[in-house]
């Protein structure tokens, strides 16, 4: 047992895996493998604070002195071409192989391409990795006009970010409303219409239908009914797909994402998978998920963690979210979809709202709009197993936080956390 | 530069120059500093970077606003001197500022 841990893929699961696996006291090699160069660092910011700022700094998701201090081998600049299950190895790009104990896949997701005339033109960008973000944030700052194909939570996040400094931003969504299915229809018209009062303009129901180009650089997005929107700069965010083909070669089994138990084990139980990457049955809907949030990587980084100490707790993590968009702080807690009635708290005009999904008397989850005591509560309440009373959310954060308290007495066993 | 010092919750003290503009949260993680966990990065959006800003200086370092105060209400063994490290931005009137880490976070 003395080959350790090795963990490909550097983003937020691959190194709170690493963090963890020390802090449960794993004493072997811990190998953490990066295919950037750089020292990994948070990605939610890359899509708000950092492109509208030309000083703004990446922010580490560790200091370096975590990485010496945890004797974390991080080793950055590395691509992997070939997991041998047999010989539990990995074959290094350009040479070189690596053996390991247990093997945590933390690749992560990459973000889907368009198959449009001219999606090759230089200028047409997405946003999934720092390098990316700079891109973004260089071209942005010469670019007066912005095209936004996707109207999903990355899309209207620079959309927001973009308008507030001063570009023309159009978002251009195939489907007739923002933010697909992963919101409430109320709050995703609330988040249009604030929007558009700061000048954003949103096309919905609208596709693209091509890219045009000078000298290679991209000038306009023809829409699918003819309109002709200049841009200097499109951004495509359109959805993630999950990175499989490490795993998917290795034989570990596929299904919209590499498949793991509760206990983060994949087909092969030395092989695990955590974050964007990894789908299962989730507690909560018992339903076959995949999560692409921080929290789902950093709580399945904890659990593979115990797993390989010899733990078998099974994931039973609350899922939330978060997203800002302009001056709209978003945050949602448990899996909404499905839900069959809900229940409005709070002021929608005065952009501080939350809305309590039910499904009969259960509650789903919660969607906040600059409510974040709701949401926190919410974490609280889920996590203890709680649902509330339609009547009882109707009475507020303080008649909720009473209504949680006399729950956890009657159930102790549940209060933990 | 300005002087901060973490106190860890087994004691163990940390003492940073810290660049003015940076958030205390930000050097917390630089520096490696146990029992700052910042999940969300700075976004006050997960409470994991709580603080107890030492009572000579919370006058300097302020109230929270609203927003972090939601947060805050739910964090572990939160106190009149709580704050989240993340929303406390580093100036020349904090040289010296010291602020302890709470025994867990959430």
């Amino acid at each position: 047992m003395k080959n350790g841990v090795v963990i490909v893929g550097a983003g937020h699961a691959g190194v709170q895996a690493a963090a963890s696996l020390r802090e449960d006291g794993y004493d072997g090699p811990v190998i953490l493998i990066g295919d950037e160069n750089e020292l990994p660092y948070h990605k939610p910011p890359l899509s708000k604070t950092f492109i509208k700022d030309a000083e703004a700094k990446p922010q580490p998701l560790r200091g370096e002195a975590f990485y010496t201090g945890s004797a974390i081998d991080y080793r950055p600049g590395i691509r992997i071409d070939r997991i041998d299950t047999g010989r539990r190895s990995l074959e290094i790009s350009g040479g070189g192989a690596l053996a390991f104990d247990h093997l945590i896949l933390a690749t992560g997701s990459r973000p889907r391409t368009l198959p449009l005339p001219g999606s090759d033109l230089s200028g047409v960008l997405s946003l999934r990795s720092l390098a990316d973000a700079r891109l973004i944030r260089d071209l942005s700052a010469q670019s007066e006009d912005v095209v936004i194909l996707g109207g999903g939570f990355i899309g209207l996040e620079i959309a927001a970010t973009l308008r507030a400094a001063g570009r023309t931003v159009t978002v251009v969504e195939a489907v007739d409303r923002l933010l697909g299915r992963a919101v409430a229809p109320v709050v995703a018209s609330h988040v249009r219409q604030r929007l558009e009062a700061t000048g954003v303009r949103i096309l919905t129901g609208t596709s693209i239908s091509k890219l045009e180009g000078e000298n290679g650089h991209v000038v306009a997005a023809i829409t699918s009914s003819g309109e002709r929107l200049p841009a200097r700069m499109v951004i495509v965010g359109i959805g993630a797909v999950p990175n499989v083909e490490l795993a998917q070669a290795a034989g570990l089994t596929i299904a919209n994402g590499i498949r793991v138990d509760l206990q983060m084990r994949s087909s092969v139980p030395e092989i695990l998978a955590i974050g964007d990457a990894a789908s299962y049955r989730h507690w909560f809907t018992g339903g076959d998920v995949r999560l692409e949030s921080v929290q789902n990587a950093t709580d399945q980084a904890r659990l593979a963690a115990r797993t390989i100490t010899g733990h078998a707790d099974a994931y039973s993590a609350v899922p939330w979210f978060w997203s800002d968009i302009g001056d709209m702080k978003l945050q949602m807690v448990g899996l909404t979809a499905g839900g069959d009635s809900h229940v409005v708290l709070g002021d929608l005009p005065g952009n501080k709202f939350s809305i309590y999904h039910y499904t009969g008397d259960r509650l789903l989850g919660i969607e906040s709009v600059n409510r974040p005591g709701d949401h926190m509560l919410g974490r609280k309440m889920l996590g203890a197993g709680f649902s509330p009373t339609p009547e009882t959310v109707a009475m507020g954060p303080e008649g909720l936080k009473a209504a949680l308290a006399a729950f956890q007495q009657e159930e102790p066993a549940r209060a933990a956390g | 530069m300005t002087k901060l010092t973490f106190i860890a919750h087994d004691g163990t003290q940390f003492d940073v120059d810290a660049e003015n503009g940076s958030t205390v949260m930000e050097n917390a993680i630089r520096h490696a500093v146990p029992g700052i966990e910042a999940e969300c990065g700075g976004a006050c959006a997960c409470a994991t970077c709580h603080v107890y800003v030492d009572e000579a200086w919370t006058a300097e370092v302020g109230e929270p606003e609203a927003m972090e105060e939601d947060m805050l209400d739910f964090a572990y063994d939160v106190q009149p001197n709580s704050r989240l490290s993340c929303q406390i931005k580093v100036r020349d009137a904090l040289d010296g500022l010291v602020v302890r880490v709470p025994e867990r976070q959430g």
